[in-house]
């Protein structure tokens, strides 16, 4: 068992004539992704890697006979907020939107039509979702994940490559890793991860990983202290960050006296969770807790 | 993207708010004629993106020509360093010269976005001035936090219970404010005061307004307002090279891919009891080209002691990034140690490419290597 997606699950990709879009169609597909097609506006009719191309989601589901699972994200951000609602409206039931530089009115605009569809967003502006030797659905790199019991729910991309290969070079896989986006406003967040992972008997352990700006860390520490039986280990970014300045994410901003790393951590050592103090101890802080589980 | 106040009150001006009559001078001279113009008092107003100016001296009140001639002196040209502006220094190049206006009552209000509703939501309080961000700490039930669902758009009923907490009829600001803040997608707009004056007329003294970055090509004059004399030299030069970079005052060179893995990059160089020079986050699609700019926008820094990158090759690929950098390491004369750590997409043939270049690096293959080369500087 994973969370959210599995070696069934039957996944497109909007935006797959593009670069991006296609050069990590390729790379999901040799990890065995089921893709059974995309779309590209004006291009319905051409194949690529093999796979049918439509002009729009709602027209894949009508000649394909069938709605898919998943949909993945990489059109530019002027067209993303028009792909996620087409996705939604197609009857899609989990959308993984890659694409980074989204305006936030727009994703708020875009939460309210997928709360009423029943949709499941995960991002925008993030690496994506991938259960270890299943599905990889995202433009992480794949060689560095292994099955195991660790389920893994992170802010950032590349942080989470980080403690994904810490793992893994200490022979511990992953059960699912979830890349749930830096922006202010995303689809998913750690709670609904967290709940999930709750109900996997695959995943033993949960890794955070957390940064500065909004207080997303502070109310997962509060939820995994009422219901979470799960051991959970979290590492925090930039505790070294100025106040007030952007790093990157526009999430990441520490306004006032809210979204510091300090305070973060603090919620979470209050609620019982192994806060790592180093980026460079993910991997060998979790090591500790599963010997004793 | 900040903009100044004179920007914002042009913006609220537009959406139908109105402010005190005021222009803007950037020397002495024509500072003087506007305030022969407009009479006294005036209030002089450095123009800095920073808050909290009043504190830092840069806004003063002049009640006759004497007293401007000396605040308008002082000001335009002063090193201003505001509580809200870090340890960094600004200039102040522009002042705002406006007619002083009889206060009776000082409101705030404000729009934002509410994170964790997922709405825009509208911040009043009839306890406007200076020290809003203490009231909002002391006495939280004094500020109104109003809701407002993006796709059913400002109702009368989210009207009448602002002008409720506010004691006094603003739906015009409310509108005007809420339709500004929607159609150039700002991050944040802010009045404060907005004041009720003696005459009982309603003017916005003070104004803030941010924009979305990600939303700029929606409303592309907006571009128009930026200001580069307010950003450092070095973020300025950077964002040329779509490099996601921020100066600070450390002495460690950073160069890394992804804004959480740099962030943790930091602060693994504090754990090592060092300081970052900076944050760097090249991004995935980083050219080599791109590349080659970071590391010589990385060495303008005079405090700089040492490089330090960490790349994690997923799109970046760890080939085109070693490629970068050693084109800028034969251009450029490097004297400082250079600590590597590669791991990702490629990472052997970015390995090899460092290996064949004449530069020394230190290489490191994780992150406990990369703490360790950094106690060894």
């Amino acid at each position: 068992m994973t969370i959210f997606v599995n070696k069934n699950s039957t996944v497109i990709v909007q935006g797959i004539t593009g670069s991006q879009g296609a050069f990590h169609a390729e790379k999901c597909l040799e990890y065995g992704t089921k893709i059974i097609g995309g779309t590209s506006p004006n291009k319905e009719g051409q194949t690529i890697l093999g796979l049918p191309v439509f002009n729009t989601v709602s027209s894949l589901v009508e000649k394909l006979g069938m709605v898919p699972d998943v949909s993945m994200i990489f059109v530019p951000p002027k067209f993303a907020k028009n792909a996620i609602l087409e996705a939604s409206e197609a009857g899609v039931k989990l959308i993984v939107c890659i694409t980074e530089g989204i305006p936030v009115l727009e994703m708020m605009e875009v939460k309210k039509h997928l709360a009423k569809n029943g949709t499941r967003l995960i991002g925008p502006n993030c690496p994506g979702i991938i259960s270890s030797e299943e599905c990889k659905i995202g433009i992480m790199p794949a060689h560095i994940h292994k099955k195991g019991p660790v389920g893994i729910i992170s802010r950032s991309g590349t942080l989470t490559y980080e403690a994904v290969y810490q793992l893994t070079q200490l022979g511990i896989g992953q059960s699912t890793c979830i890349g749930i986006g830096g922006d202010p406003i995303i689809g998913t967040n750690f709670i609904d991860c967290l709940k999930e992972f709750e109900k996997d008997p695959e995943t033993k352990i949960i890794c955070l990983v957390g940064e500065i700006g909004g207080d997303a860390e502070e109310q997962a520490a509060e939820f995994i202290q009422t219901n979470m039986t799960k051991p959970v280990v979290s590492f925090i970014a930039g505790v070294s960050a100025p106040k007030g300045k952007r790093m990157g994410h526009a999430g990441a901003i520490i306004s006032g006296k809210k979204g510091s790393a300090q305070d973060k951590i603090k919620a979470l050592e209050n609620a019982g969770i192994a806060v790592c103090t180093s980026p460079a101890e993910i991997g060998v802080t979790i090591r500790k807790l599963i010997s004793n589980i | 993207m900040k903009i100044h106040e004179y920007q914002a009150k042009d913006l609220f001006e537009k959406y139908g708010i109105a402010v005190p009559q005021g222009f803007l001078a950037e020397d002495f001279k024509t500072a003087q004629s506007i305030a022969e113009k407009i009479g006294y008092p005036c209030v002089v107003k450095a123009q800095v993106h920073s808050g909290a100016r009043g504190k830092a001296g840069g806004i003063k009140v002049a009640k006759n020509q004497e007293e401007f001639e000396f605040h308008a002196k002082n000001i335009i040209g002063m090193e201003l360093k505001s509580i809200q502006s870090g340890d960094e220094v600004k200039i102040v190049r522009k002042v705002l010269i406006e007619q002083g206006v009889n206060i009776d009552k000082e409101l705030y209000i404000a729009i934002t976005v509410n994170r964790n509703t997922e709405n825009i939501v509208i911040i009043a309080s009839q306890a406007g001035g200076m020290d809003i961000e203490e009231v909002a700490e002391s006495n939280p039930e004094k500020i109104l936090k109003e809701d407002i669902d993006i796709t059913k758009g400002l109702s009368q009923e989210n009207i009448d219970k602002i002008n409720d907490c506010l004691g006094f009829d603003c739906s015009n600001v409310i509108k005007g404010l809420y339709e500004l803040f929607v159609q150039k997608h700002c991050s944040l707009v802010e009045i404060n005061p907005l004041v009720i004056t003696k005459e009982k007329t309603i003017l916005a003294i003070d104004g803030k307004v941010n924009f979305d970055d990600n939303a700029l090509y929606l409303n592309p004059e907006l571009l128009e307002l930026r200001d580069i004399n307010e950003e450092n030299p070095l973020e300025v030069e950077a964002s040329k090279f779509d490099l996601n970079y921020i100066k600070l005052d450390g002495t460690i060179a950073c160069m890394v891919n992804g804004a959480g893995l740099a962030m943790a990059t930091m602060d693994l160089i504090k754990l090592a009891n060092k300081a970052p020079a900076n944050f760097l986050d090249v991004g995935g699609g980083a050219s080599k080209e791109n590349i080659e700019n970071a590391f010589r926008i990385l060495l303008s820094d005079k405090n700089v002691e040492a490089i330090l990158i960490n790349i994690f090759g997923g799109i970046l690929r760890c080939d085109i990034l070693a490629q970068g950098v050693k084109d800028a390491a034969s251009t450029l004369d490097i004297k400082i140690p250079i600590i590597v750590r590669l791991e990702g997409t490629n990472k052997d043939l970015g390995a090899k490419i460092l290996n064949n270049s004449e530069m020394k690096f230190i290489v490191a293959k994780n992150l406990d290597e990369i703490l360790k080369a950094l106690g060894e500087l």
